[in-house]
């Protein structure tokens, strides 16, 4: 590229090198994305819905930190993450939007929050806002990137060929959020006594949503084959937090559990009340221009 | 001995070659790079709040992964000026705490609120347009670490601008309220742009010697200028229009002709009473001063692992 016309390229066509340009289905290109025989396709959807919610609202809650980390290299690292998981729901709603016949922003920025089905770790405020630190952010963090890369390590088997690309493709990611979140846990459990203190308070305020994350649904009944059971997933994800916790000189929280409501929670769209307010903040300028093209 | 330095500095700025940490340099040339060079810095790292400031927001997602991916690449920026500092001898917690504290400036568009999506596109093509006519030439500066910087700058902020217009060419292609909102977001826009070159010639005080040093290598007006010519072309094709009267061809000159920001409110907004200066240094600070307990963790740690270590050893 020359230097002494910056703006020579502006006005040219040509989209080879742009890096959100042409979307994600390239990250997927050459994937068989047949329903295979048999799947309850209704099912199919809720699932890719339920893991692609996670992954975005996830990310709408890291990618609140952009300007506001600790230091400059932590804004980089938490926007890289939210950008992975971003990713990852852009994916996933596009696999839903098949069998639904939508397409990822309407099911982003259309749905009603009944509608969503992540997990209440996902939405909860962990911080900058007045719900945590950055010690509680990374604490969901460790909690969340340690639970989706073992769901994700055996969604490789699934059944789905999109399923599995996409859990091949985020195999790397989530290694990189679990040990981003594992090395500042450890940072922060051996640190100062402020720091210890902090990151056992985080670790305290998301550990009654922990359970939630292994509670087998309806549609991992249903979808035995292409789904993973997140039961099945415990004594593995358990392992993990033990030896990061151990290697940071923190304890474990004692296994309280966040109660349901008239036995439902997040997977049956029922969330907390943070949950409407970020919707209503990532939602408003889509639905306040209907027929607009961004 | 000290004059044969001295001699040799001279010599390697005029013949264009690169000044090094290492090689000896003026008192007058460091403190000025650092200067200069830390207001960059600043300006990327408040650069992020306007913007930031419609990530949550972003109407569609693939919008959202580019404004993210963006205001990530401006904390990268920071990082390379900051470490560009620090091979001249600064620290950057120093220089954090004379931006927080009012002692260093920062590029004074960014003291502008974002009131609409359009703004993220208009803020890609006219202020990274406007960033890019300045720093181009800054990548043939005389001290390489910030030269070398800058030529990574220049080609990130060339594809944040073509990602700007693009936003913008999509949205004039929408409904009218879409068009509407990019032009409404040019007016805003357009004047401040134009100030980011600074003062005009005949008021602008580091000129000279920087021209000299080879730190600088265009003036303001020449920039300025440019910045127009560029300009104009792309309004047209977007379909929109500058709102300024006086704004035409000139066939004598070979260039546009074109009206006078209002300095009064650039110095205004530079002493201050912008709409967005105490926020954006309220928001830097806050983020600062609460994450010190984070950094004195990370430092107490790596403390602590490297006394374990040499225990063991």
């Amino acid at each position: 590229m020359s230097f002494d016309n910056a703006y020579e390229s502006l006005l040219g066509g040509e989209d080879a090198h742009w890096a959100f340009g042409t979307g994600f289905s390239e990250a997927l290109s050459g994937v068989n994305r047949e329903f295979p025989a048999g799947v309850d396709r209704d099912a199919l959807a809720a699932y890719c819905l339920m893991l692609g919610d996670d992954a975005l609202i996830c990310s709408q809650r890291l990618a609140e930190w952009c300007s506001r980390a600790p230091e400059l290299e932590e804004d980089i690292a938490l926007a890289n993450i939210a950008l992975d998981l971003l990713g990852q729901a852009r994916m996933l709603l596009t696999r839903a939007g098949e069998v639904l016949g939508k397409d990822e922003d309407e099911l982003a920025y259309l749905r009603d929050e009944r509608e969503f089905r992540n997990v209440h770790l996902a939405e909860i405020d962990c911080g900058p806002g007045p719900g945590g630190d950055f010690a509680t952010t990374i604490a969901r963090l460790l909690v969340f990137s340690s639970w989706r890369l073992a769901l994700f390590s055996r969604l490789r088997g699934s059944a789905d060929p999109v399923l599995k690309a996409i859990a091949e493709k985020g195999l790397k990611e989530l290694a990189y959020h679990r040990d981003h979140a594992a090395q500042w846990t450890v940072r922060l459990g051996d640190g100062t006594d402020e720091s210890h203190r902090r990151m056992q308070a985080g670790l305290d305020r998301v550990w009654p949503f922990v359970d939630e994350l292994f509670a087998t649904h309806s549609v991992d009944t249903v979808l035995a084959g292409v789904a993973v059971d997140p039961a099945s997933l415990r004594s593995e994800v358990d392992g993990v937090l033990e030896a990061v916790l151990d290697a940071a000189g923190l304890t474990r929280p004692a296994d309280t559990k966040a109660a349901r409501v008239a036995g439902m929670a997040g997977r049956d769209g029922v969330h907390t009340e943070a949950m409407g307010y970020l919707l209503a903040e990532m939602q408003h300028l889509h639905r306040s221009l209907p027929g607009a093209v961004w | 001995m000290a004059d044969d330095l001295e001699l040799r500095f001279e010599r390697t700025v005029q013949a264009e070659s690169r000044i090094e940490p290492r090689d000896w340099m003026p008192d007058g040339y460091r403190k000025t790079l650092i200067r200069q060079i830390a207001q960059h810095a600043h300006s990327e790292i408040i650069g992020m709040q306007p913007e930031g400031n419609w990530i949550s927001r972003a109407p569609s997602l693939r919008r959202k992964a580019i404004l993210l991916a963006k205001v990530q690449d401006e904390a990268g920026h920071g990082l390379y000026l900051y470490s560009a500092t620090e091979t001249l001898g600064a620290d950057r917690e120093d220089l954090t705490t004379k931006l927080i504290e009012g002692r260093q400036k920062y590029s004074s568009i960014f003291n502008y609120p974002t009131l609409t999506f359009a703004d993220v596109g208009v803020i890609g093509w006219l202020v990274d347009g406007a960033a890019i006519c300045n720093q181009v030439p800054l990548c043939r500066t005389s001290y390489g670490p910030y030269a070398r910087a800058m030529i990574r700058i220049c080609k990130e902020e060339s594809f944040h601008q073509r990602q700007g217009y693009e936003l913008l060419m999509t949205m004039m292609r929408g409904t009218q309220q879409q068009k509407d909102m990019v032009q409404d977001s040019v007016n805003r826009w357009w004047w401040p742009a134009l100030m980011m070159f600074g003062p005009p010639d005949a008021e602008s005080t580091n000129t000279e010697q920087s021209m000299a040093w080879r730190i600088k290598r265009d003036t303001n007006d020449e920039l300025r200028q440019k910045f127009v010519n560029m300009s104009v072309p792309q309004a047209e094709a977007l379909g929109v229009t500058f709102p300024d009267p006086e704004l035409k061809w000139n066939e004598e000159r070979g260039q546009y002709d074109f009206g006078s920001p209002d300095w009064d409110e650039f110095w205004q907004v530079v002493k201050g009473g912008g709409v967005c200066n105490e926020q954006r240094i309220a928001h830097r600070r806050k983020a600062h001063e609460d994450g010190a307990w984070v950094r004195e963790a990370a430092a107490a740690h790596a403390a602590k692992h490297d006394a374990r270590k040499e225990g063991a050893a």
